[in-house]
């Protein structure tokens, strides 16, 4: 049933350059063999791994040369499925991959279930599950550096850490058991002080990871970020001259931005996703009503506010309307029309916003830009995160998991605070090790099993 | 001349500990049972150390108890000193340990077994078991007498292919000076069980007349004893003392100028010995930078100057022994009586029983004790009575009893055997189970007196007894959970006295117990009222509530492990079959062919992945078996 022969489309959608259809399974060879045509024909039972082949993809039936390609091959057990591969590399272009992809089917592949490819590879034994989990992630991923944090994950380096402190925990575990198992020897017992020691590493080792969700989170999702202001002040101009594109439609006329506008921009290697908001202005407008109560839903949304005033009008009672609303909130000030005559008394905006940060730009002419990104980069990545050395946590099961590890890890400094005696103390630090040993699959519960079957879509 | 000597249910090879327990059981299941002993005069032998217990083991003892077999209450009549070790570690880990009056304990083993209904004995050495198309028919004697029977329990602990090692000496023997059993291992080879070799040891015993106990330090027995058998009620009794000395670096040198006389050193065992009970010369080599090793000296009873001496098991040549015991403080004129020996032996790789303890390949024909690679007299005698009580199932073609690892150390035991096997002699330790705070020694008769009830073992007398401390315990249980407590002078006081904070409004009995200061006796004392609860009720009642939310905890991870125990694997399946699992794991599992998914999860090799690629396949196997 697993071993039947699947294939997929694995590059992104739309136009690129080149697409890839991978085949995996038992006739992946032989399926391509029907369609390929190389320019030096060649025996396939003699091909060698990892091997490039030159040639056509030729429809069967109707002879029709459908694309110029490379095939490579991939022999098992040493590839990402553990079962035979071949790619065929065309040129890309939605049309001619569907159609090479059609041509693979009729020779008996099936079209994979997404993550099937991973699911094969995690079912073959080649990746555990932490590893599984972060090629979904990076599948998923939206920028370099969420790239190598997956491939981090990849090469076990949050396993790496886990089992590090799983270690911790259960040499604390045979410390207290070596005293229990043979009490008439003089073993020395292991003061609670020793214990007490270890599981608070432990336990600030495992806080430190949970606060690299945030990091984490912002790595793989991106931050939030909210352009405000009253119509016309600039703000789609704004989003526009950030994300250099032309997305958002701006107009003189006040309030022509009705919905929220996204986009995504990279800033130090971080995805930020922009909102653009309606103008925020008192309004009977009906649509316009709705665009404003969605701006002050995005504001409640975000991680952050630009607020956008006009620098070449005086500030009005709309603005101090504004004012109210991003007050309490994470933001830059962001004085826009530089290049006109300043009529805003910024003086008087310092003194609303005294502990936040005023930018005066041009999104005309593009200029103070770069001071917006470097202060998002200063707000959001504190240090300049190594990535290559960095084990953040970006998978919710893996946050949850460490919560959990956490409450057990407190539980346990509760028992040993308590004076309740040793045996309790040792299955306490059990429960938080085999929590840990969770997140690498080293202990098996029904609830791992679950996770994975749900995750995989497997035993249906 | 072969002769045909009897017709019984069950036969019985070998009257040590296992063997007395499964004959036991098999007799008053209502079985026709012989057991035979290759010496009468050694039934329930104790050929190392005298006494019976410890940490995890005599968790087993009541246990056995529980089930309704035999070892806790001929302990209780012939101990000679009772201690309850761990009091300070925690209830869980609490353990009884007793040490026998052993020619006394022999005696009354004897005689119960003698005074059994239903139960033949029978001095003989078993040298054939006899099989027909996968049924066991009865054995066979060195004599030629064969025995019908149609369920076997092998228990012949350490006597297949015997042999002891003294220095560069070695011949074939048995335990304390008896015969081996030197044909029985070719007939098990014959019928398709493979065998591994263990190694142990025993160190000397010495005429106590040559002890200077002034110069050791003395460890009395307990004041309070707490006997080991539900059944037995309060006991007192005058008790012996152990001592303990130490070796010093004299000891040591002197092992270390000797070690290439060692036959372990020198390469003569080719058996596998237990890590946790090393040789002196072992320990000495190991840890070089210990200064000084425990050596305890435990009576043998009370008819006898003998001693043991705890500590120091030894292969060394016998004059090298004289020399090392000799620098110990209070041993420096000790005469040795009997000499230290190494012992190496046949067992059966314990991966080729079902969790019955039945042979996979053979019905009918079951295994316990130390043949099956375990140690321990407590190990031995807990594998017995479920053998003895699963070759009656069989018989009678009912469930077989299994105990699950949240319900019993022997489950746990059975299971480690059956499903990891074991490279050295395995033996019970309390961190070998993970469920350990439910398997408590005081709540064994809880956990099991049901089971030994319905397998016929427990008397009605004794179940109504067990069903009414049930039943006051839990209405204690639930009058402390029930019960508010209002503050009043007397009552903080108290609590002042205990060393706990006053109470300033009403607070249920059963969180006031939870406090570590505060024991159930406090309690009855803040309410003024009087106790009606016996001893263990009490104690029941204190434990239950005081560590009710650890206990909880546990209860509720074996629940979800039991769904993984619950999902059986047919017997039919073929685990070459399955592309998706490793080829270590297939191998392994095609090996051990366990049982449920529970007990594949827990053979070492098998990953996690493996297990789902094996539920995988298991759901689809059950919608199409082909």
């Amino acid at each position: 049933m697993f071993y039947d022969t699947i294939a997929a489309i694995s590059t992104p959608p739309g136009q690129g350059g080149i697409g890839i259809v991978r085949i995996s399974g038992r006739e992946s060879f032989e399926v391509v063999r029907k369609i390929f045509k190389p320019v030096k024909p060649y025996n396939i039972d003699e091909v060698k791994t990892q091997t490039l082949k030159y040639g056509h993809i030729i429809n069967p039936v109707s002879k029709e040369i459908i694309d110029e390609v490379l095939v490579s091959y991939f022999r098992e057990p040493y590839t990402y499925t553990r079962e035979n591969i071949t790619e065929i590399n065309c040129h890309g272009g939605a049309l001619v991959l569907k159609g090479i992809l059609e041509l693979v089917v009729q020779q008996g592949a099936r079209i994979a279930e997404p993550g099937e490819f991973t699911k094969r590879a995690f079912l073959n034994g080649r990746l555990d599950l932490s590893q599984a989990e972060a090629v979904i992630e990076m599948i998923n991923s939206k920028t370099n550096a969420e790239r190598k944090v997956s491939l981090n994950q990849l090469e076990g380096k949050l396993s790496e850490k886990i089992g590090g402190l799983r270690n911790l925990l259960v040499e604390c575990i045979a410390d207290i058991e070596a005293g229990i198992d043979f009490p008439e020897y003089d073993i020395e017992e292991v003061s609670r002080e020793k214990i007490s020691e270890r599981i608070d590493t432990c336990l600030n080792q495992v806080k430190g990871l949970l606060k690299t969700f945030f990091e984490g989170r912002i790595i793989k999702e991106g931050i939030t970020v909210a352009i405000v202001g009253k119509p016309n002040v600039g703000k789609s101009s704004l989003l526009n001259a950030l994300a250099q594109k032309e997305k958002a439609i701006i107009t003189e006329v006040p309030g022509t931005t009705r919905d929220i506008i996204e986009e995504y921009i990279v800033i130090g290697g971080v995805a930020v996703r922009v909102l653009d908001t309606a103008g925020l202005r008192q309004t009977e407008d009906r649509i316009e009503k709705i665009g404003i109560d969605r701006t002050k839903a995005a504001i409640e949304r975000a991680d952050l506010i630009l607020l956008v005033l006009d620098g070449s009008e005086e500030i009005e009672e709309e603005d101090r309307e504004i004012f109210k609303l991003v007050k309490e909130r994470k933001a830059i000030v962001v004085i826009n029309k530089s290049d006109l005559d300043i009529r805003l008394d910024i003086g008087k905006v310092r003194e609303v916003f005294a502990e936040k940060e005023i930018i005066e730009i041009s999104a005309r002419e593009e200029t103070g830009l770069d001071k917006i990104e470097r202060k998002i980069k200063d707000m959001f990545i504190k240090n300049e995160l190594e990535y290559d050395n960095l084990t953040v946590i970006t998978n919710v099961r893996h946050k949850r998991i460490l919560e959990e590890a956490e409450e057990e890890l407190e539980e346990v400094v509760k028992t040993i605070n308590s004076g309740l005696p040793v045996d309790m103390l040792s299955s306490a630090i059990t429960q938080a090790a085999d929590k840990l040993g969770e997140i690498t699959g080293e202990t098996v519960g029904e609830e791992v099993l679950h996770t994975i079957f749900s995750k995989f879509c497997i035993g249906k | 001349m072969e002769y045909i000597a009897g017709e019984y249910d069950v036969a019985v090879i070998g009257a040590g500990h296992a063997g007395c327990e499964a004959a036991l059981a098999a007799a008053r299941m209502g079985c026709k049972t012989i057991l035979f002993s290759i010496n009468l005069d050694s039934v329930a032998n104790m050929p190392c150390n005298p006494s019976v217990g410890g940490t995890g083991k005599g968790h087993l003892v009541r246990e056995i108890d529980a089930l309704g077999g035999e070892m806790g209450k001929v302990i209780d009549k012939t101990f000679i000193q009772s201690r309850m070790l761990n009091t300070g570690k925690g209830p869980a880990v609490f353990s009884l340990r007793a040490q026998a009056d052993r020619r006394s304990y022999q005696a009354e083993m004897k005689r119960t077994l003698e005074q059994q209904d239903n139960l033949d004995i029978k001095q003989a050495e078993i040298t054939d078991i006899l099989a027909e198309n996968g049924r066991v028919k009865g054995v066979k004697t060195h004599i030629g007498a064969l025995y019908n029977a149609r369920a076997v329990v092998v228990t012949t602990g350490t006597y297949l292919r015997g042999r002891i090692i003294i220095g560069d000496v070695s011949y074939e023997g048995g335990p304390d000076g008896l015969f081996p059993a030197q044909h029985l291992s070719d007939s098990l080879k014959s019928l398709g069980i493979e065998l591994m070799r263990f190694k142990t040891g025993t160190p000397a015993r010495i005429n106590g007349r040559t002890v200077d106990f002034s110069r050791m330090e003395e460890q009395p027995g307990d004041d309070m004893i707490v006997p080991f058998s539900f059944e037995t009620g309060e006991l007192k009794k005058a008790q012996a003392s152990c001592w303990l000395t130490y070796t010093n670096e004299e000891t040591h040198r002197i092992i270390r100028e000797n070690l290439h006389r060692s036959p372990l050193y020198g390469g003569m065992i080719e058996g596998i010995g237990p890590r946790y009970c090393p040789s002196i010369e072992d320990k000495v080599v190991r840890f070089a930078d210990k200064e000084r090793h425990q050596v305890f000296i435990e009576p043998m009873g009370l008819n006898t100057e003998e001693m043991y001496v705890q500590g120091m098991s030894t292969s060394l040549p016998e004059d090298v022994q004289i020399k090392m015991y000799r620098t110990i403080p209070g041993l420096e004129n000790v005469k040795i009586m009997r000499t230290a020996y190494a012992i190496e032996y046949d067992c059966i790789n314990p991966l080729q029983l079902a969790p019955s303890l039945e042979f996979k390949s053979i019905s009918g024909l079951f295994f316990a004790g130390q043949v099956n690679g375990t140690s321990g007299y407590e190990e031995a005698a807990a594998q017995g009575i479920v053998a003895g009580i699963n070759s009656v199932q069989y018989i009678k073609e009912r469930e077989y009893l299994v105990l699950g690892r949240a319900e019993a150390y022997i489950g746990v035991l059975i299971d480690d055997l059956v499903t990891k096997g074991t490279n050295e002699p395995y033996r019970m330790m309390t961190s070998r189970a993970e469920y350990r705070l439910l398997l408590r020694q005081d709540n064994a008769d809880l956990r099991l007196t049901e089971k030994g009830y319905k397998a016929g073992l427990i008397s009605p007398d004794r179940y109504q007894s067990f069903l009414a401390k049930k039943k006051n315990i839990e209405h204690e249980i639930s009058r402390l959970e029930n019960t508010v407590l209002p503050p009043s002078d007397r009552v903080n006081g108290i609590l002042q006295r205990e060393g706990t904070a006053i109470i300033k409004t009403g607070i249920k009995l059963a969180d006031l117990l939870k406090r570590p200061e505060i024991r159930y006796r406090t309690l009855l004392e803040m309410e003024a009222r009087e106790n009606v609860l016996t001893r263990s009720e009490a104690e029941q009642v204190e434990i239950q509530l005081k560590y009710e939310g650890y206990i909880k905890k546990q209860q509720h991870q074996a629940l979800q492990v039991l769904k993984l125990e619950n999902r059986r694997i047919p017997e039919n399946i073929d685990f070459e079959d399955i592309r998706g699992i490793s080829l270590e794991a297939r191998q392994k599992l095609a090996r051990v062919r366990p049982a449920s998914v529970g007990q594949a999860s827990r053979i070492s090799g098998v990953s996690p992945a493996d297990i789902s690629v094996l539920m995988v396949y298991l759901e689809q196997f059950k919608k199409s078996p082909n």
